[in-house]
């Protein structure tokens, strides 16, 4: 640009500007500072022999160690199911007009959430010393079935009773939240069809609501699949209690409750993209272009320049200047 | 296209569409209709009017029972809505029956009401093969259709978030009309529109009353009303203050509460 046209606006397209850019002395200094602190914490782990890092490259693929990986993830994955559908289950009673559905689900909400899960874990365990026989039959009749409680309920089964029903109250609140946030016009207009209660709440309100229990319910999994490591307490060897059992006999605690440390980062980790996913498909018809996955996110950075979204998330009839 | 809805022949001797009589209907200590009178024949446009508050949308919503009324007698061809009179006495209908019965009465909403997880298309389609039991293909078939008459068969997979005021409420007049309603509701249909679309939706309306659809309209368009309109209310304070042709009653009304009303919307 010559300086005889200053302050006038140059014809035709603007250049590109080329200006010095601001700078930014504090986060140089706040960049030092961090990479000095993160040496430091490098050098302490690799210098210091106790963290016994061969002991843990030894122990990581431990043939019990991933078979208490097998059983926290067959946990977390059973009492997420309980805990879900009985969650759905007391939300819709709470939502009831019915009042003794409703006070039912408050009741069980009160107790379950208002009383810590290890105490309850304990409970289902030692539930053999409050009934030791449970049967099967009519009501203050006779029973066609009868068995000893330790041997109906072992282990896994109180475990897994423990952690799925006390999840049941959270999700329950999980979910209650989300379909009173589907507006009443939805099932306004679901009953003007002719749709029945089941089919409104089935296809109309609980697909809404989705969207809004999705994210709780990934951290109330990311969340039990750290709580069943409660459970080494009644001695059901899952991961924690198969990394306990080998360090009890050697001594190697920290680099053992590493390798558990390890495990559990790594499943929460996966579980973190697999939410991703979830909520991406429940966004339809919230968003109007769906956001990049983090597939598309990593070839756009390579690329350098903008992919466009995959195909299927081009919104039809929007393609062109997106005129409504 | 004629086979998409049921074109009903007047016949001033059969039996009425809507007939309420001494309707009335209380929310909590407010009563919102005051005994409500009135009969819509078959094959009619009815348009309803009046202030806001004066009980036009809710006696709308208790034509398919989405609000229960409290006193008098409500029936659509010949029965009774929400209640079956067995052995001299009333009785509530089962949530079962009360859904059966609104498969014949389409509405269409202020808000437009879609489903907003699911495309134009799906959101046609969904109670015809969820309530009736059609095959997906079939009413997939009858659906587009039906959009390619509201105009926005081009539209059929985009959300309803993608679409204009406008264009939402033609699907929403199209999912109404997949289930083959033999009567339709339309509660303010235009009010939440720009000016601008107003007309794609009116034109829609006018259509489906020259194909001789039995409507029931409550609205603030009082050029729709006077153009297309056979028979008109004007409410206000829970009562039916003036009826008669809308073309009459627009123009010379006879009540000073009707011309006060007119003066202001017209």
């Amino acid at each position: 640009m010559n300086s005889s046209d200053q302050g006038s606006v140059p014809p035709g397209r603007p250049e590109t500007l080329k200006a010095v850019p601001v700078r930014h002395p504090g986060r140089w200094v706040g960049a030092a500072v961090v990479a000095l602190l993160a040496a430091m914490l490098i050098h302490a782990l690799t210098t210091n022999p106790q963290f016994q890092w061969d002991v843990v490259g030894k122990y990581i693929f431990d043939s019990s160690i991933l078979h208490g990986l097998g059983v926290t993830l067959e946990l977390t994955f059973l009492s997420m199911l309980i805990g879900v559908s009985g969650g759905v289950i007391l939300a819709i009673m709470r939502l009831s007009p019915n009042p003794v559905l409703s006070s039912t689900a408050w009741f069980y909400i009160w107790v379950f959430r208002g009383t810590p899960v290890l105490v309850q874990l304990l409970f289902w365990n030692f539930l053999g010393t409050l009934w030791a026989n449970i049967s099967i039959g009519i009501p203050f009749g006779p029973a066609f079935w009868s068995q000893p409680t330790n041997e109906a309920i072992p282990l896994f089964v109180a475990a897994l009773l423990g952690l799925g029903l006390n999840e049941a109250a959270y999700m329950a609140e999980i979910v209650r939240g989300g379909i009173q946030s589907v507006p009443l016009g939805q099932t306004e207009a679901a009953h003007a069809l002719g749709m029945s209660q089941f089919n409104t709440m089935r296809r109309i309100i609980l697909p809404q609501a989705m969207r809004v229990i999705i994210p709780p319910t990934g951290n109330e999994t990311i969340s039990m699949l750290k709580t069943t490591s409660l459970v080494s307490s009644i001695a059901l060897e899952e991961l924690l209690r198969a990394g306990q059992n080998i360090y009890s006999r050697t001594f190697q605690t920290i680099p053992l409750l590493i390798v558990v440390s390890i495990w559990y980062l790594l499943m929460t980790s996966i579980l973190t993209v697999v939410q991703y996913y979830i909520e991406r498909h429940y966004a339809r018809g919230a968003n109007r272009v769906l956001p990049p996955t983090p597939l598309q996110r990593l070839r756009r950075l390579f690329a350098g320049r903008p992919v466009p979204p995959a195909k299927d998330d081009v919104v039809p009839g929007l393609e062109g200047g997106g005129h409504v | 296209m004629t086979d998409l809805t049921k074109p009903q022949p007047q016949d001033a001797a059969g039996v009425p569409m809507v007939e309420a009589q001494g309707v009335r209907k209380s929310f909590g200590l407010v009563e919102v209709l005051k005994g409500i009178d009135l009969e819509v024949k078959k094959g009619e446009v009815f348009v309803l009017v009046g202030p806001s508050g004066s009980g036009k949308s809710t006696f709308l919503r208790c034509i398919n029972h989405l609000e229960k009324i409290n006193g008098g007698l409500l029936s659509v061809d010949g029965e009774l809505v929400g209640y079956q009179m067995r052995g001299g006495r009333l009785h509530e209908l089962k949530d079962r029956e009360v859904a059966q019965k609104r498969r014949d009465i389409g509405m269409v909403f202020q808000h437009f009401n879609l489903f907003p997880h699911m495309t134009a298309i799906e959101n046609v389609i969904e109670a015809p093969v969820q309530v009736k039991g059609e095959s997906k293909a079939a009413a997939r078939e009858r659906g587009m259709a039906l959009l390619e008459r509201v105009g926005l068969a081009d539209k059929a997979k985009n959300y309803p978030s993608q679409l204009s005021g406008g264009q939402q409420q033609r699907v929403a007049i199209a999912r109404a009309l997949a289930m083959k309603p033999k009567l339709m509701l339309f509660d303010e249909p235009t009010s939440a529109l720009d000016p601008e679309l107003v007309g794609d939706v009116l034109d829609v309306m006018r259509g489906l009353a020259e194909e001789g659809m039995t409507m029931v309209v409550v609205t603030h368009e009082m050029g729709f009303a006077r153009e297309v309109g056979d028979a008109l209310v004007f409410m206000d304070g829970g009562v039916v203050v003036e009826s008669g042709n809308p073309r009459e009653v627009l123009s010379n009304p006879q009540h000073e509460r009707t011309r006060a009303f007119l003066s202001k919307v017209l």
